[in-house]
């Protein structure tokens, strides 16, 4: 305490803290929680993926609405850092759009079509798996969605169901998204802004909302253009006359 | 100084003729040159009796018979062919050291003393070659190598320590070194026996070291050790069951003892393999092979994995399911080589289910041959531990979903080359070498760029694009649109087979907007940019493939990529 009153008393507080003050942050942190974009921070409790828990994304009324990117932007920063992740029954997940979001492929395993055993396939996947994503086959029936949570609880893997799912600790809801970089007949997609609601249970009752900027590459555009984009210039108004 | 070493020297007069009838089938009887760079450099009996000699250009030869075949020439067909020669003659006495294809030379005192006299020897081993391979050998014995070479021209058998004057008499053009021939000769010396009479420290001061060496030579003291050949390890394991095996579990488990074998003897060499073929033979003949790959380093429990996906796919008479997109079809299975008893596989009626019907009898061997094998230098943690302990965590929940629903349904994605972003990703199985169908490199001129679709159906939606007036729109051969497109709808999705349903495939939706779009619910296009083209493998007419694309907003914010390709328009990827 002598420190810390010299400390107090030279003007330095708001710079020098305790070594022991840093090591418990970071243990009890690290430890338990896995880790997600700076975006996404403020809409899960805690700050992260806490392990244990269930996360779901609830994908609104049609695809296209921006359910897929909220899912690779929860992933990617936890499978950046090292997690193992596993997705379960999206056979038309885009892998180059998860490795443009920063997926590492290498430590992500699909299952497409895990077929009528599909809460037994997930079951196994939460022994060894940081991160496990599912869309189920059909409604879940609320017993198996409670097993499944105790797995990942008792696991501490966090479960990321996709789709309708009762009892999750944070419920992940795209509300509007808009497109921009796309004309008539010129230009291409180029970026786009999502805005992202959370409401669960618990810490995370109050509902929250965050604006997701993608792609998060986007601060530094890059000056080459793809290769069509010449094509989409030029057609256009040739079609008018 | 040692003396020089009792050589046998087998030698197979004009080899790259009789390689080409062993490999290519070319008679050998019959005139045949061989040919490299312009220049023949073997040539067979009836070519020679016709006057074709080595060193003559093609034309020449040809000229001088018009008939001969003519073969390139192609050291590795000729190593290849000699490999079973050399094998025939390890039989019979080990050290063998092969010289060059043709030819190959081992230290005489063994089989001559085994066989009772260097005589029996060679005539022993001359037997064994042409009973084992068809092959006429000609065996000469002599001090060191050099002489031994000689010898087998005339297949003669110098007896020991007459070889100085044995070589005495031979032509100075023998040691080979043509440079050195065409000086000595003009100095006056013909034979080996005169170049061996110079006195050596005057050969090594006026005609350098290589000279010396094969002054050396002429003289009969050839001292250099035989390069004997280590004869590779046969690391190959099989068992033979009595009876036959008719069931999936008996065959597991004879196939974890016999992967534990493999194990054992591959580290018994240092050794560990990446690839694995698994061969099954029934009772009837029938002979299944496959070969599996894996992206590290196959452990035992990997390799009798293994051997129970394929048995229990072949026994029960089913393959694996193959869901998903051809790049996570399983290879399909290659049957036995020429001669196998099997009628053709039969294909399945459903088309994802590839059945190759059952085996008509049990097991009744089962072979492991370890390919892609490389030094085993032990299993490398992580700097801190922790990477392999989740890695090896990930790999058992795996292993286990792979053991429930089949190896091809655990799946990992690969980026390659490509156009779409389809093509982009390659679906692997989990565990097997990570490979993209198609490079990244060289570049895709016509890939669509960055940000990708974050869903890509694996069947394209089939679509419908009305201009403001409610008529089609299309694409000309210019590529000129004939109108702006104004609207869009989705036809429902074809329910593909063998999948559950609720996979959040694009379902038509949003409102219907008044518009004359044939009942079939229409979005409206709010932007748009395309067409843009590609024309792939237009030279190949089966695979050929021209279409435009299209990117679209919708008004209710979703975007998608559309894809029109022989008049037919369809949504290939969705920005979701």
């Amino acid at each position: 305490m002598a420190v810390g009153a010299l400390v107090r008393s030279i003007g330095l507080s708001g710079l020098v803290r305790l070594a022991s003050e840093h090591a418990e942050e970071v243990g009890s942190t690290a430890e338990r929680m896995l880790p997600v974009l700076p975006e996404l921070r403020r809409l899960l409790p805690g700050g992260g993926l806490r392990r244990g828990s269930t996360i779901a994304i609830h994908n609104g009324s049609a695809s296209g609405s921006g359910g897929t990117s909220i899912l690779f932007a929860l992933l990617a920063a936890a499978s950046a850092a090292g997690s193992w992740c596993a997705v379960i029954g999206l056979p038309d997940l885009g892998a180059v759009a998860a490795a443009e979001s920063g997926i590492a492929l290498e430590r992500l395993a699909l299952v497409p079509y895990p077929g009528p055993e599909w809460s037994s396939v997930v079951a196994a996947l939460l022994d060894g798996f940081d991160v496990v994503a599912t869309a189920p086959p059909g409604p879940v029936a609320a017993s198996v969605a409670t097993r499944l949570a105790a797995r990942a609880r008792q696991r501490g893997g966090v479960l990321v169901p996709f789709g309708q799912w009762s009892g999750a600790d944070v419920v992940l809801e795209p509300v509007t998204g808009s497109w921009h970089g796309l004309g008539q007949g010129r230009g291409r997609l180029a970026r786009r802004e999502l805005v992202i609601t959370s409401h669960g249970r618990g810490a995370a009752a109050r509902p929250r909302q965050t604006t997701l900027r993608l792609p998060r590459s986007a601060a530094r555009p890059t000056l080459v253009t793809p290769a069509p984009a010449p094509w989409a210039d030029s057609l256009p108004e040739a079609v008018a006359s | 100084m040692s003396d020089p070493l009792r050589t046998m020297y087998v030698w197979c007069p004009d080899w790259p003729v009789l390689a080409a009838e062993i490999v290519d089938g070319i008679p050998a009887h019959a005139p045949v040159a061989v040919l490299a760079a312009n220049q023949v450099v073997a040539c067979s009996e009836a070519a020679r009796r016709e006057g074709v000699r080595r060193g003559l250009r093609k034309r020449e030869a040809q000229g001088r018979c018009p008939q001969l075949t003519v073969v390139d020439h192609d050291p590795g067909r000729d190593a290849r062919a000699f490999e079973p020669v050399v094998a025939a003659v390890e039989e019979l006495a080990p050290g063998v050291a092969v010289v060059r294809p043709g030819a190959c030379a081992l230290a005489a005192r063994g089989p001559a003393r085994y066989f009772g006299s260097e005589d029996s020897a060679a005539e022993r081993i001359v037997e064994q070659v042409a009973q084992a391979h068809a092959v006429e050998a000609q065996i000469g014995i002599a001090d060191g190598m050099f002489a031994a070479g000689l010898a087998a021209r005339s297949g003669a058998i110098v007896p020991p320590g007459e070889t100085a004057s044995f070589l005495a008499g031979l032509d100075i053009s023998t040691v080979d070194r043509p440079a050195l021939v065409d000086l000595l000769r003009r100095l006056g010396i013909a034979t080996l026996g005169q170049f061996a009479a110079l006195p050596a420290a005057d050969v090594l001061a006026r005609f350098g070291l290589d000279a010396a060496m094969a002054h050396r030579l002429a003289a009969g003291r050839d001292e250099r050790p035989l390069a004997v050949r280590q004869p590779p390890p046969d690391l190959a394991v099989s068992e033979e069951f009595e009876p036959a095996l008719e069931r999936t579990d008996a065959a597991a488990f004879a196939a974890r003892q016999l992967a534990v074998r493999l194990h054992d003897r591959l580290a018994g060499h240092g050794l560990a393999c990446t690839r694995i073929g698994i061969t099954a033979v029934t009772e009837h003949g029938e002979e299944l092979h496959r070969t599996w790959r894996h992206d590290g380093l196959l452990s035992a429990a990997a390799i009798a994995d293994r051997v129970r996906w394929q048995l229990d796919g072949w026994l029960s008479g089913t393959a694996l399911p193959a869901p998903g997109r051809s790049g996570a079809a399983p290879p399909a299975p290659a049957f036995g080589n020429s001669g196998s008893a099997r009628p053709g596989p039969p294909l399945g009626g459903s088309g994802t289910h590839q059945a190759w019907g059952r085996p008509s009898a049990g097991i009744l061997r089962l072979s492991l041959v370890p390919d892609g094998l490389l030094a085993h230098a032990g299993l490398q943690l992580g700097l801190w531990g922790e990477v392999g302990v989740e890695r090896d965590r990930a790999h058992r929940a795996l292993v286990r979903v792979q053991g429930m629903l089949g190896p091809q349904a655990v799946v990992t994605a690969v980026l390659g080359g490509g156009r779409d972003p389809g093509a982009q990703a390659t679906l692997v199985p989990w565990g097997d070498e990570r490979a993209p169908d198609r490079p990244a490199l060289p570049p895709w001129p016509g890939r669509l760029g960055a940000p990708a679709p974050a869903a890509v159906p694996a069947e394209p939606l089939p679509a419908v694009v009305l201009d403001g007036t409610g008529a089609p729109v299309g694409v000309t051969s210019r590529l000129a649109l004939t109108a702006a497109p104004a609207w869009l709808s989705i036809q429902p999705a074809r329910p593909p087979v063998n999948q559950p349903a609720g996979s959040p495939v694009a379902q038509p939706a949003g409102p219907v907007a008044g518009h004359p779009t044939r009942g079939v619910a229409a979005e409206r296009i709010t932007a748009w940019a395309g067409p843009w083209p590609v024309d792939e493998r237009w030279w190949a007419p089966a695979e050929a493939n021209r279409r435009v694309r299209f990117q679209v907003c919708l008004a209710d914010g979703r975007a998608m990529l559309l894809t029109l390709a022989g008049g037919d328009w369809s949504v290939t990827a969705i920005y979701d």
